[in-house]
């Protein structure tokens, strides 16, 4: 961008150089990080480079990209969501229940997106008006929405072998899976809204400062119920996904989910406190989790050990992050 | 450590010198080559205007910045601190602007933080701690136990905590940071009192302030500094307040604030017994269009408080806002902005600019709407009026993209009031707008006021530096403890003077000692 503007010459232009430097690195962001654990395993693993082989990682990931892409939206405006692991759960028994029922087939995918919207729009309703703090509010709703969940369930597994919507889980459009479409398209809208709309901004001008943002006339209890209904939409959307890929649901899918989406936010570098990161950088932080989840398990690395690993590279990695952005700030 | 302490005033070698320190941040050098000596025994006054580099050099002498060069010497001996911890067992103590009092801790848990008194190496020794806690309390005079919590004190009490631990760290120089800036009367005469037993003890006193009267009262010698650049240094005998400013501004006081005085039009806002029920009571006045009103007041007069009752920001218990004669429901920011309002807020990094977003975000924030179709952002419609903002304010920016975060007071400024510029409102509210800001970015403020009046906007100037009220306000209301208790200028036939208005601010019989 041609940008006019009053110049002391070297000291700006010194500026202008870090400023553009920096910009590059945070637009190319974690890639570097998944780029050699590819080649890392592409290395050790002749299976792994298969074109199938990928097709599954994205595969794998697809449902965490969608969980973690609304996790994003939350973490952006400085909040968290612990539920939609539990969200996802309630919303694949709701989809498999409902498309049981005579003559609602069509209704289930509808009913399990409301159901999550719902929810995400009442935690946001929670933490904008009543002031909670969004750890807290969430952590009651991934108890409570559990046990929701195995309460629709009736405790026990439900399944539905001719469900309607198996072709999410299940089809190809063309030779991509409908996961990964659906996944990727995901990501590109959340990017369309973070990035091109007026909504996008004021999510980054809430979670870089809220108290600001109100004194510019920045409707903030908006902006935190549409993070979190984006966030709670999304659990429902992967609850579809998971309830198609099954053919059926439970009371306990879905458990631990929230944290390997939290992670995939924060590999893709988006700050914690909030107004800082991007979508994609989610996406190749999801991106990163599948490859070490798939690339140990071609290894024949037991899962235990891979849970060490997967840690390990999580608290590594931001490591870096932080190296890196810190050698720009000085 | 304690063999300085008694030299005299006369001493032949300054406790500590600074040479030639010269500091850049990207894109700004804050210190170009400042000098400073100061002896034990005496208090040496370190003036300049906001943003002229007075906080970045006592950064440096207290171990929290580098410099880029120069060098500092304490009793004869180049040091480098490499962290604030080294600097304090060097014998240098600050007291920061902010306290650092942890109000959860006792006094003494407070004076000891760090390096708390233990026995048998690891329990820690309380008792111990109290009493040589008190011992000091009672030598400043402190009127709190060592055994208290440190949430209910005052702020002159926080910094006599604070002074204690100095003391403790047997701190040989000790840096004040506009230490009255929050202090009453009272407190202030206080803590004078506290600064001269220290003095006569043989600290050496480095005491950062901008107020002229203080500076007469306490400072033996005086340096100042202007823009980064070391200006010189003044002995008290040749303390004078055209020449302090002089050295402080660069130019004389007159030429400083660009006014001229307005015929104020018809009525635009009307503020009718706005009342917060706490620290605003039943405010009544009307701003005219092409005025600046000022408002003043002593700190916690409750000038903030009104303009953020009137923006909508708190909550009111009773109160009117009219715009032209027209009543307006303000429950929101929002709604004032959409009636025509702006709020330039008094803490700008906390309530005002968004520092981890681009510069040209931060001027387009409001226009937002109207340079979008259906929600979606129309960037070149937003590049081309943040660049438009850019060029007329003169901000200092890299380019669009640059943080906002790593600019100076001053271009932050600029950005808030090109924010509200871009949705041109009725009435502009300032409040502290000039407040860590360079000199060069004041005085273009000043002469931005100057030109939104031309085009028939009305702004209520809110500023703590009474100067500043005199020289830039047509008519100014005084508040006092929540009350508006006077009005000076306009047609009231009262000269707007600083005197004046402090007969206000203050009770009437304690304006006598004030008026210098």
């Amino acid at each position: 961008m041609a940008t006019e503007v009053t110049t002391e010459p070297s000291a700006l232009a010194a500026a202008k150089r870090k400023e553009f430097t920096r910009s590059m690195i945070e637009l190319a962001g974690m890639l570097p990080v998944l780029i050699v654990i590819c080649i890392l395993f592409a290395v050790l693993t002749p299976n792994f480079l298969n074109q199938n082989n990928m097709v599954n990682v994205v595969r794998q990931a697809s449902i965490n990209i969608v969980l973690a892409a609304g996790m994003t939206f939350v973490i952006l405006t400085g909040g968290i969501d612990l539920a939609v692991g539990s969200v996802l759960g309630f919303t694949a028994v709701i989809a498999v229940v409902v498309s049981l029922s005579p003559g609602l087939g069509w209704a289930a995918v509808p009913a399990a997106l409301f159901v999550g919207l719902l929810v995400g729009v009442l935690t946001g309703a929670t933490v904008a008006y009543i002031g909670l703090p969004p750890f807290i509010v969430t952590l009651g709703t991934y108890t409570a929405i559990r046990g929701a969940a195995y309460l629709a369930a009736g405790g026990t597994t439900v399944i539905n072998s001719k469900i309607g919507f198996a072709w999410i889980g299940n089809g190809y459009l063309g030779p991509v899976p409908w996961l990964v479409v659906i996944a990727l398209l995901t990501i590109a809208i959340s990017a369309f809204i973070l990035h091109r709309t007026i909504l996008g901004v004021h999510i980054y001008a809430v979670g870089g400062n809220a108290q600001a943002a109100r004194l510019t006339g920045i409707p903030v209890p908006f902006v935190l119920i549409f993070a979190y209904g984006v966030s709670g939409f999304l659990s429902g959307l992967g609850g579809v996904m998971s309830a198609s890929r099954l053919y059926s649901a439970q009371g306990q899918l879905g458990i631990g989910y929230e944290l390997d989406a939290i992670a995939a936010v924060i590999l893709g570098g988006t700050s914690f406190v909030g107004g800082i990161g991007t979508v994609f950088g989610t996406l190749i932080g999801a991106l990163i989790i599948a490859v070490l989840n798939n690339g140990l398990t071609l290894m024949n690395v037991s899962f235990y050990w891979q849970l060490v690993v997967k840690g390990a590279v999580i608290i590594l990695a931001v490591m870096l992050d932080k190296l890196r952005t810190r050698g720009q700030a000085g | 450590m304690s063999t300085s302490t008694k030299a005299g005033p006369s001493s032949d070698r300054p406790i500590l010198e600074v040479r030639q320190i010269c500091k850049s941040f990207p894109g700004v050098r804050v210190l170009k080559s400042v000098n400073l000596k100061v002896w034990s025994g005496e208090v040496h006054a370190f003036m300049g205007e906001n943003g002229a580099g007075k906080s970045t050099l006592m950064k440096i002498l207290a171990g929290a910045y580098q410099p880029d060069s120069g060098e500092i010497i304490l009793d004869g001996q180049s040091v480098q601190f490499r962290t604030p911890h080294e600097a304090r067992l060097a014998g240098i103590g600050i007291i920061y602007q902010e306290l650092t009092v942890a109000p959860n801790l006792t006094v003494s848990g407070n004076v000891f933080l760090g390096s708390e008194l233990k026995r048998f190496g690891f329990i820690k020794d309380t008792a111990q701690m109290d009493r040589k806690t008190q011992e000091v309390l009672d030598r400043l005079g402190a009127r709190f136990k060592a055994t208290q919590r440190a949430a209910h004190l005052a702020v002159a009490e926080q910094q006599q905590v604070e002074i204690a631990r100095a003391l403790f760290y047997k701190s040989r120089v000790l840096v004040m940071d506009e230490p009255t800036a929050a202090l009453s009367d009272r407190e202030t005469d206080r803590l004078f009192e506290v600064v001269r037993q220290l003095r006569s003890e043989g600290m050496a006193i480095i005491y950062i302030s901008h107020r002229m009267a203080e500076v007469y009262e306490l400072a033996d010698r005086l340096s100042v500094l202007r823009d980064g650049e070391y200006v010189g240094e003044l002995q008290r005998p040749e303390f004078s307040a055209g020449k302090v400013i002089e050295m402080m501004v660069g130019r004389r006081l007159e030429d400083f604030y660009e006014h001229t005085k307005h015929s104020a039009g018809r009525v635009v806002l009307e503020v009718k017994n706005m009342s917060d029920g706490d620290r605003v009571k039943n405010a009544n006045f009307q701003l005219r269009q092409g005025e600046v009103l000022g408002l003043a007041g002593l700190v916690g007069a409750g000038r903030t408080e009104l303009a953020r009752l009137i923006f909508g920001a708190d909550k009111r218990k009773s109160g009117e806002v009219y715009l032209d004669g027209k009543k307006l429901e303000i429950d929101q920011p929002k709604d004032a902005i959409r009636a025509g309002i702006g709020y330039v807020p008094e803490d700008r990094k906390l309530q005002g600019v968004f520092l981890q977003m681009s510069s040209g975000e931060n001027i387009t924030m409001n226009i937002l709407g109207r340079c979008a179709t259906g929600g979606v952002l129309n960037f070149k419609k937003l590049t081309d009026r943040a660049n438009a903002e850019v060029k007329a304010m003169r901000v200092r920016t890299a380019s669009l993209k640059q943080r906002a975060g790593g600019l100076s007071g001053g271009n932050q400024q600029k950005l808030l009031l090109a924010r509200w510029l871009e949705i041109n409102p009725r009435v502009l509210i300032l409040d502290e707008p000039t407040r860590g800001v360079d000199v060069g970015a004041k005085a273009e403020i000043y002469v931005l006021i100057q030109q939104l009046l031309e085009k028939g906007m009305a702004v209520l100037f809110i500023s703590s530096e009474l100067p500043e009220i005199v020289g830039v306000c047509d008519r100014v209301l005084v508040m006092r403890e929540g009350d508006i208790t006077g009005e000076v200028g306009g047609e009231t036939g009262i000269e707007i003077t600083q005197q004046n208005i402090m007969k206000f601010a203050t009770d009437v019989t304690r304006s006598a000692s004030n008026g210098n």
